[in-house]
């Protein structure tokens, strides 16, 4: 099968499975999505309600939670799945509003944040990982690749305290919270902007300073054995420059093992978004996520959870597509016998 | 058999040395045991990764019963290495932070054990069979992995601790570290891609030895470097995950636990605007790193371990001629 297709079916058989996984968690809820939601409604409401009323709020419990309580499971599990595709994620009782919109705001903040992260962690990394391969053997190499090493057992949430704690709340350097700074207006202004980063500077900080060590390490290692290949060596006999042989030959081939780290990096850091956003008070999709939880707001949380979801599939399905293009065997497929 | 006999048959030679009982336990001691230590003992990470596991089990198992939980009688917030009887100082509610953090210690350890086991046998299961039967089966269990991969891990171990509400530390361990397990089976199934190709192994298909047993004499020994470094990777995963999930305050923050304590510090009322609960919120911290790095350092060093060269090298039991 082309390979390209195989990605995108992969992909979507992907998000097929999780809202399939979210319609199974609903259901799971603590006494039944229904109930916990009439049970909040009521609550809102205060009192006893006539049996008009009763019905009026089944219909709302409805709207609520995408899911219909009185049809068979199959029909209830095809109208989640379809609801959901059409971008229905049910409604938002602390917010009361639709949970797509309540997402849709705080998203993009959050995948602003993320893919900062991921694109200074990896290229710092790879490059500080390139410039250890190089001095091999060093004091410069010795003492980063035992930083590197330290620097991975750091968890970045540990990194994020300690940066808010000394510089934002002690020296008072950074902004302890928030996404921009009070009083600009979003658009194309200077101010905007530099509010927006000063006020991502810390969260991307903590998960570039502890993300960076393991990417430098995996980089050593692969250019190290890489250096060591025999074609290495007739390229140098050949003559070729230096610096082609650095980058067309090392730098490519050691490339490519770290592909793998990049995907799983995607998913992690999304997910570190829940802890980084609380830390920081950063009101995005993640910093959603932990409000929701804390309010019970249980069709928001699973609203979340699915939105990042879909972010980090598509994130690893681009990544996919440019690793084809890097990496030609692919395309080709890789077969090998049945046992 | 006459030594004699020139066409003596291999197979049904017999060893001229007969060796007792007793030097046999030793044997099999001396190298299954004390060479692997020797080794981890040797090297500089190896020495500090494994006392770093063995302190904080003591304090996990003595510790815990050589001493009582805080109990919250010591004055408030008092500085570490001030008091001999408070060595590390105290917390807002006047408990004992040493005491706090002895007391949480068996939690973590039952948590990353949990976790971490759970982990790793359902990767080696799943990465080995793959690699090795490949075909179909291959194709659909990596389909499978690539799928669990993509999922953002922590936000759907958060929804599912969210609902099912998990406390007893083996189990939040497992359902912390749910969907980890597919990157490791990844990881493991290639370098069973470069195994399996192996003569050896091929001798035994041939001889129609059972998939099962091929799997577990010949592939998984070969993975151990792989597989132990693996394991510790999955223990600090778990750590990671399950302090900062503590810290958050989404899981349970009535047990004794590390993120718990950094919860408490963080969020105690303006606790940040002051230096003097910094304690506080930074000793846990230390363990948390402290006990990665160890765990990180011991894995390093294990790689050696199963280095069948240098094992023989620093067993006693074997003769000069073997190494």
């Amino acid at each position: 099968m082309n390979w390209y297709l195989k990605r995108t079916l992969q992909a979507l058989l992907t998000i097929y499975a999780v809202v399939s996984f979210t319609f199974v968690m609903i259901r799971q809820l603590p006494g039944g999505p229904q109930d916990y939601i009439r049970a909040r409604l009521i609550q809102q409401k205060g009192g006893s309600l006539t049996t008009q009323e009763m019905e009026q709020l089944n219909a709302l419990v409805e709207s609520y939670v995408n899911i219909q309580p009185d049809k068979p499971l199959w029909q209830q599990y095809i109208d989640y799945v379809v609801a959901v595709f059409q971008g229905d994620l049910g409604r938002s009782i602390w917010h009361q509003e639709a949970v797509a919109s309540v997402i849709a705001e705080r998203l993009p903040w959050t995948i602003f944040l993320m893919a900062m992260a991921i694109t200074l962690t990896f290229t710092l990394g790879i490059t500080l990982g390139a410039l250890m391969a190089y001095a091999e053997g060093t004091k410069f190499d010795v003492a980063f690749s035992s930083l590197s090493t330290f620097l991975t057992s750091v968890p970045y949430y540990v990194v994020a305290i300690l940066l808010v704690y000394i510089l934002g709340y002690q020296m008072q350097l950074f902004p302890i919270g928030g996404r921009m700074t009070p009083g600009t207006v979003p658009g194309l202004n200077y101010a905007f902007f530099a509010g927006v980063l000063v006020h991502a500077a810390l969260p991307i900080a903590s998960m570039v300073v502890t993300g960076i060590g393991g990417r430098a390490l995996g980089m050593r290692g692969n250019s190290v054995r890489v250096m060591g290949e025999d074609y290495i060596r007739v390229a140098q006999l050949r003559g070729l420059r230096s610096r082609r042989i650095a980058l067309h030959y090392v730098a490519r081939n050691a490339l490519l093992p770290l592909y793998t780290s990049l995907m799983i990096s995607i998913g992690f850091m999304f997910g570190g978004a829940v802890i980084l956003e609380k830390v920081f008070n950063y009101r995005g999709a993640g910093l959603l996520l932990f409000q929701s939880i804390k309010t019970r707001d249980y069709t928001l949380m699973m609203g979340c959870f699915l939105v990042i979801t879909v972010a980090v599939v598509i994130g690893i399905y681009i990544a996919d597509l440019t690793y084809g293009k890097l990496d030609p065997r692919l395309e080709s497929g890789e077969r090998h016998e049945s046992f | 058999m006459s030594h004699s006999d020139e066409r003596s048959n291999p197979f049904e030679t017999v060893s001229d040395v007969e060796i007792s009982r007793k030097e046999y336990y030793r044997t099999v001691l001396d190298t299954n045991v004390l060479a692997p230590l020797r080794i981890l003992l040797n090297d500089p990470r190896g020495l500090f990764g494994f006392s770093t596991i063995v302190f904080f089990i003591l304090v996990g198992t003595v510790g815990v019963w050589l001493t009582n939980p805080p109990d919250g009688t010591g004055g408030v917030l008092l500085s570490p290495f001030q008091n001999m009887e408070y060595p590390l100082g105290t917390d807002r509610y006047g408990n004992d932070l040493m005491l706090g953090l002895i007391h949480a210690t068996p939690f973590m350890l039952l948590m990353i054990a949990g976790g971490a086991l759970y982990n790793i046998s359902v990767a080696t299961i799943v990465g080995t069979f793959a690699g090795y039967k490949g075909g179909r089966i291959d194709e659909i269990l990596m389909m499978i992995c690539d799928a669990i991969i993509a999922v953002p891990g922590l936000p759907l171990v958060i929804v599912i601790a969210v609902i099912f509400e998990p406390t007893n530390p083996f189990v939040v361990g497992i359902v912390i570290t749910l969907p980890r397990w597919a990157g490791l089976a990844r990881a493991l199934r290639s370098e069973v891609l470069s195994v399996r190709q192996e003569s050896y192994i091929e001798a035994s298909r041939t001889m129609g030895i059972p998939t099962r047993t091929i799997l577990r004499h010949e592939i998984v020994p070969n993975l151990m470097p792989y597989i132990m470094i693996n394991l510790v990777n999955a223990a600090r995963g778990v750590i990671f995950a399950s302090v900062g999930l503590y810290f958050l305050g989404i899981l349970s923050v009535s047990t004794q636990n590390w993120g718990v304590m950094m919860n408490l510090a963080y969020t105690a009322a303006g606790s940040l605007y002051t230096w003097q609960s910094a304690h506080w919120l930074i000793l846990p911290m230390i363990c948390v790193v402290w006990l990665s790095f160890g765990l990180i350092m011991f894995g390093q060093a294990a790689d050696k371990v199963f280095n069948p060269r240098l094992r023989a090298r620093h067993a006693e039991t074997v003769d000069e001629e073997a190494r």
